[in-house]
């Protein structure tokens, strides 16, 4: 059997727009053992619930996105990460959070908790309360004739937290792993018992630099929660904010690799013109669940228009400024089948290959943008969002990736709630593209993917 | 082909708000020897990422900081000023308390953002120890979030006036 109809044995449980199925645990090892066969279904993500741990999974060549859910026998569940490399990561995450151990799982260390917390499993029926001792995390050991560079937590550039170890043989990369963890902040366990509207700015400050994504995919799975539908003009300037962020979010990537100072300089270009027409320069808080938080400021229009003609002028000469460094040529390869099975099948190849993938998606914004703008429908900003007890999924692309996010709504009110970071999958990527790069192209092999920390790090 | 100015950021005069508030915290310090330069180590506590879009900018072409004597360093070793991002997240403490300790003396701490000043939204969070001044001595504050460039901006330079203005009083050459 398939996996897809596997998961459709199960009963569904309403979640909007799409149903949830409830597996049992032998189901949910079928499921598994067809994933391992089966390239065709993306894991989007994995996360957990009181006494529960729920997937989605998405078939790329029909579209059909499908919640999967199993209950957990004594906060044990079958794993996934046997057939699915990158859900391991997911399951880390699992076990810090809410206790619910992996049965089998690949890898059982930490990801997320350190130690240090206040709480053990902080997101499970009952956290205990912990005095808090960091633990230093663990790295695969080096092989024969290797050595091992330990980067981070703290790191130059502007970066955000993280440790990386390189094992290296000479100046070349045998592996790179990732520990995160260092910018948890609890946002999943501070927007419980909140509405939707006081729990918008959690969500809008899961990862800045796609702020309007998440903030996007939080109100859509809100709004499918309750039963709310936003206003027409509040769609319109969702889609032009998205639209704007992710030109933003790419121009940033790019300026990391090559053109700084053309690339700063459009960057900035594109925040001033946010602010002008959104009053915040990353539109935070400018996506609230029901529609947005304020109309469009006047000459808004104006400032993305002309921002967005600079951009669309800049490309041709970006491009051949790109196409001029051979280096980037055969850098961080990431082979299809590898980028297959960690669902970003349109990030494999190298370096070259995924800065004119972007090159090409700011073109494509930027051609887009225009017509959003002058199509703006009149009409209302935000719709109320009932009382409502129900559950809803929603996503946003961001210059990354799609975010996803899931709640579970009583009486109004957040009773859980999940947010799933592109870089759950960009992380496992960017490991999986490192392994024979220079030690010194790292910060370039990084800045392809654009995987954030703190999205991941919740 | 005629010369043009390059596009730089045009900025006003310096806060004397601000300007006072450090010099009354610097008083208090007893060495400070410094000259009209300050090198910026950032350092990103826990953060959204929000407060370090706006600081790669503020670092880019379109600020030239170079011009007021600010540079970015790649060390904490080398830096004057410990421009510190986001909440204090109980993870991050030890890491950030290394890397002050790392620093030579004289030197500051900029807590940049709302998160930095009293750890923000996240604040009362199990994972969040508070603001920067949950770890280290903090000098100057930058509200926003997150603060724009011009803000940072502003800030910084108040920073680099007072120091220059102490530098003149005790050795008479600088200022300004």
């Amino acid at each position: 059997m398939r996996c897809a109809d596997i998961i459709r044995t199960g009963v569904a449980v309403p979640c909007q727009p799409w149903p949830r199925h409830l597996l049992d645990a032998a189901a949910w090892r079928a499921m598994a053992a067809s994933l391992a066969s089966d390239p065709t279904l993306d894991l989007l993500a994995l996360w957990g619930d009181a006494a529960m741990v729920h997937a989605l999974l998405r078939e790329p060549a029909t579209g059909a996105t499908l919640p999967v859910s199993v209950a957990t026998e004594s906060g044990f569940y079958p794993t996934l990460s046997r057939a699915r490399p990158a859900a391991a990561w997911f399951e880390r995450m699992i076990r810090d959070l809410w206790g619910h151990h992996a049965e089998d799982g690949r890898d059982s260390r930490p990801w997320l908790d350190h130690g240090a917390w206040a709480l053990h499993a902080p997101l499970s029926a009952r956290p205990v309360a912990v005095a808090g001792q960091p633990e230093p995390p663990e790295f695969a050991p080096p092989g024969d004739r290797q050595t091992q560079i330990p980067l981070g937590p703290v790191l130059s550039g502007f970066a955000e937290p993280a440790q990386l170890r390189l094992t290296v043989t000479g100046d070349r990369v045998a592996r790179l792993e990732a520990r995160l963890g260092y910018a948890h902040k609890g946002t999943l366990s501070l927007m419980r018992g909140k509405s939707p509207l006081a729990a918008a700015r959690f969500a809008a400050r899961l990862s800045g630099d796609t702020t309007v994504a998440h903030s996007l995919a939080f109100a859509r799975a809100a709004e499918a929660a309750s039963g709310a539908v936003p206003p027409p003009r509040a769609i319109a300037l969702r889609t032009i904010m998205a639209a704007t962020e992710r030109i933003a979010g790419h121009l940033s990537d790019l300026g990391a690799i090559a053109e700084p100072a053309a690339l700063a300089r459009l960057r900035e270009a594109m925040a001033r013109a946010a602010g002008t027409a959104f009053g915040h320069r990353l539109m935070m808080d400018a996506v609230v669940p029901g529609g947005v938080g304020a109309d469009m400021a006047a000459g808004g229009a104006e400032a993305i228009g002309t921002a967005v003609a600079r951009v669309t002028e800049a490309v041709p000469a970006l491009r051949r400024a790109f196409a001029g460094l051979d280096g980037l040529s055969g850098m961080g390869v990431l082979p299809p089948d590898v980028a297959r099975a960690l669902a970003v099948a349109d990030l494999a190849g190298d370096v070259a290959a995924r800065v004119a993938a972007r090159l090409g998606s700011v073109e494509h914004l930027a051609a887009a943008l225009p017509g959003l703008l002058t199509a703006l429908p009149a009409g209302p900003l935000r719709a109320d969002l009932p009382p409502a007890t129900g559950e809803g999924i929603g996503a946003a692309e961001s210059a990354c990736g799609e975010v996803f996010h899931a709640l579970r709504l009583e009486g109004g009110q957040i009773a859980s709630a999940f947010a799933a970071d592109p870089g759950w999958r960009l992380w496992p990527a960017l490991e999986a593209a490192a392994p024979g790069i220079a030690v010194a192209d790292l910060p370039v092999l990084v800045a392809s993917f654009g995987a954030s920390v703190s999205g991941m790090d919740l | 082909m005629r010369w043009r100015r390059p596009e730089v950021e045009p900025v006003g005069p310096v806060d004397p708000a601000t300007t006072k508030m450090l010099a009354e915290r610097l008083a208090a310090a007893s060495q400070v020897r410094l000259g009209r330069s300050l090198a910026l180590f950032p350092l990103a506590a826990g953060g959204c990422n929000g407060c370090e879009v706006e600081l790669r900018l503020l670092a880019g072409a379109v600020y030239a900081l170079e011009r007021f004597g600010l540079s970015v360093v790649a060390s904490p070793r080398h830096a004057d000023v410990l421009l510190l991002t986001g909440p204090l997240t109980r993870t991050m403490h030890e890491p950030v308390l290394r890397t002050w300790q790392a620093m030579p003396a004289p030197k500051w701490v900029v807590a940049i953002g709302d998160c930095a000043i009293d750890g923000g939204v996240f604040r009362g969070s199990y994972a969040i120890s508070g603001g920067a001044d949950a770890a280290l001595p903090v000098d100057l504050s930058i509200r926003g979030c997150p603060p724009t460039p011009v803000q940072m901006l502003e800030g910084l330079r108040a920073l680099l006036a007072l120091n220059a203005a102490e530098k003149s009083a005790t050795t008479g050459i600088g200022g300004g």
